[in-house]
């Protein structure tokens, strides 16, 4: 109701613009996205706040019912779990990721023939779904026939996926396995960016080549690190299908990561109030997380990296 | 959005004059170098076991060391796969991937145009609820976005995918169409208007080709996304028939058990076509890849 009201006014105003001297498109142009956007995405937001004071099976009525399904996610110990097993695969990834990504966007950006081949090979783990990765990982994985059944390769016959001790690094190793090439590519983007002039000019003081990169590369990158390491840490609040397939949140609670923890609770226990209660978490810690990263990288960012570019 | 476009053509073809010139460019790099090529064997391990797996046959794969291939090669696991429902579920996924991307694309297009160019209040709050819709992880409001579709009576139809797919393109597609439309130069439009044209005219005369790169890029990086969805599908839909490609991989792992070659060759056909796409048209999809934080 309000939104075609201040349509129509906005139509209104531009078509006296219109009159005037330089006539822009009318808002009429963004309803269409905005009318998608607000029943797939803003009422959902609401809709999330909402559900999570009631109690919905899925199926039935939904009743209203007041804090019960919050008391019931915050006193329940598989939540704090889960946020626990968030935050460390959240740590765990963002410290393999950052330096072999920053490793290999460096190289990558070199000028060898070679290099740029191997850049080529290194994202094909992009194209693939995150189901097909996860499956992949299972079989090669498996004590039974995956790398651990070959003689010689005893040490890897664990039970990688079933073993609670091992499962997160497994986990971790395989979301570094996908992702270090998205951050590469970020990186060797932003190093192709870095004028020569800046390294000609740290070689004339007699820098060395370590001494360049700390001095020179490392600084030029601030924002393209920002805008990665945010990536990898909100993302990983999105890492919902690689872990569903690959180890179902097991073993136990091992790595039912927040997210997984919502959807099980929802549509496995059919308890939606309280996987709603979880969205309403997910949603808060990815904007304070989004907004604490945008803050460490200052508030002139957005200007800065338009004049880069 | 230039940027990026350029920096991928350059990524892909290094280049051969800037090789001369600039020395400092070509430096070489031992600890890069030892981790580039362990990386790479690490990319490849997983990629090369699972297409020399996927054909063995089951005994072979269970007796045979996992990392020789076969002396014996065997395409029964590729018509099991082929059989078993997978042309299906390779056609919802290509209904759902267009059917997202081309409207998305479209009413992107037609918002960033006002935002960039309009005025008004609508228009600054339109701007607004995208640039929030950034920040927000959406996947989280998966319980509200079921209650909808069932209550659409969408359940289970393809359609149940492709609107909230199609909405939750919005907020990336509209910031890097309208950074792009930012850079063409508003002489442009105040020339056509004075030639009279209407606004329809000039979003399709001037702004379309001005963007057709940018629309390229965003239309790419949102059409790897939904071809490789899995949460939707999971929650959304439920029957054989309207089953698309990721989730297939899932149920084919169930269906197959212990036919670990039949798994690993579904993951092969599944990924080939993206791969195909790789090959043809590497440049557009690297800058596809890397639309979604340009700027």
């Amino acid at each position: 109701m309000t939104a075609s009201l201040q349509q129509r006014r906005a139509s209104r105003r531009s078509a006296v613009r219109a009159s005037a001297r330089t006539a822009g498109p009318s808002g009429w142009f963004a309803a269409p996205a905005l009318a998608l956007f607000f029943v797939f995405a803003i009422l959902p937001i609401a809709g999330v706040v909402l559900l999570s004071f009631t109690s919905w099976n899925g199926l039935g009525a939904i009743e209203l019912t007041g804090l019960d399904s919050w008391k019931r996610v915050l006193t329940d110990p598989v939540t704090v779990n889960a946020l626990v097993v968030t935050a460390k695969i959240m740590i765990f990834s963002f410290v393999v990721q950052f330096p072999i990504s920053l490793l290999l966007g460096v190289f990558t950006a070199g000028m060898q023939r070679y290099r740029a081949v191997l850049a080529v090979i290194y994202f094909v783990p992009l194209l693939l779904s995150s189901a097909a990765v996860a499956i992949a990982f299972k079989a090669l994985l498996d004590p039974n026939f995956g790398v651990g059944a070959i003689k010689g390769f005893e040490a890897f016959r664990q039970d990688w996926l079933g073993n609670s001790d091992l499962v997160l690094f497994v986990v971790v190793f395989v979301i570094a396995w996908q992702f270090v090439p998205l951050h590469t590519l970020i990186y060797q983007g932003g190093v192709k960016q870095i004028p020569r002039s800046l390294y000609e000019a740290a070689e004339i003081d007699g820098a060395g080549r370590v001494q360049q990169f700390f001095s020179v590369t490392l600084p030029q990158l601030k924002y393209t690190i920002i805008t990665s390491s945010t990536l990898m840490v909100v993302g990983s609040l999105t890492y919902f299908d690689l872990i569903f397939v690959l180890t179902g949140g097991g073993p136990g609670y091992a790595t039912r990561l927040l997210p997984l923890h919502m959807y099980l609770t929802g549509f496995r226990a059919n308890d939606m109030g309280a996987a709603s209660a979880l969205g309403v978490i997910l949603i808060v810690v990815g904007l304070l997380l989004a907004v604490v990263l945008q803050r460490l990288g200052g508030r002139d960012r957005a200007a800065s990296q338009m004049e880069g570019a | 959005m230039t940027a990026t476009v350029t920096e991928a053509t350059t990524a892909a073809q290094p280049g051969m004059a800037g090789r001369k010139r600039q020395p400092s460019g070509h430096r070489r790099n031992v600890l890069g170098g030892l981790s580039g090529w362990i990386w790479l064997g690490i990319i490849i391990l997983p990629i090369y076991y699972v297409v020399i797996s996927s054909v063995k046959d089951q005994a072979g794969f269970f007796a045979t060391n996992p990392l020789l291939p076969t002396m014996n090669p065997t395409f029964a696991n590729y018509q099991l796969v082929l059989e078993a429902g997978f042309s299906r579920y390779f056609l919802n996924s290509v209904i759902v991937t267009i059917g997202t991307v081309v409207p998305s694309l479209l009413f992107a297009f037609m918002a960033s145009y006002a935002i960039v160019r309009g005025h008004g209040r609508f228009i600054s709050f339109s701007n607004g609820v995208f640039l929030m819709g950034l920040a927000i992880p959406l996947q989280a409001t998966i319980v509200p976005i079921y209650l909808i579709i069932t209550r659409l009576n969408l359940y289970d139809t393809l359609w149940a995918l492709i609107l909230p797919s199609a909405a939750f393109a919005l907020p990336i597609s509209v910031l890097i169409l309208a950074n792009f439309m930012r850079d063409i130069p508003s002489g442009l439009f105040e020339s056509m208007r004075l030639d009279g044209a209407t606004n329809w005219a000039i979003l399709w005369q001037l702004v379309l080709p001005m963007t057709r790169p940018a629309l390229v890029t965003v239309g790419i990086y949102n059409a790897l996304h939904v071809w490789n969805a899995f949460l939707f599908p999971l929650i959304l839909t439920q029957s054989e028939e309207k089953r698309v490609l990721p989730l297939s991989l899932w149920t084919f792992q169930g269906e197959f058990s212990i036919n670990v070659p039949a798994t690993l060759a579904a993951v092969v056909l599944s990924t080939l076509p993206l791969l195909v796409l790789y090959m043809v048209g590497r440049r557009q999809l690297v800058s596809g890849l890397t639309a979604g934080f340009s700027k």
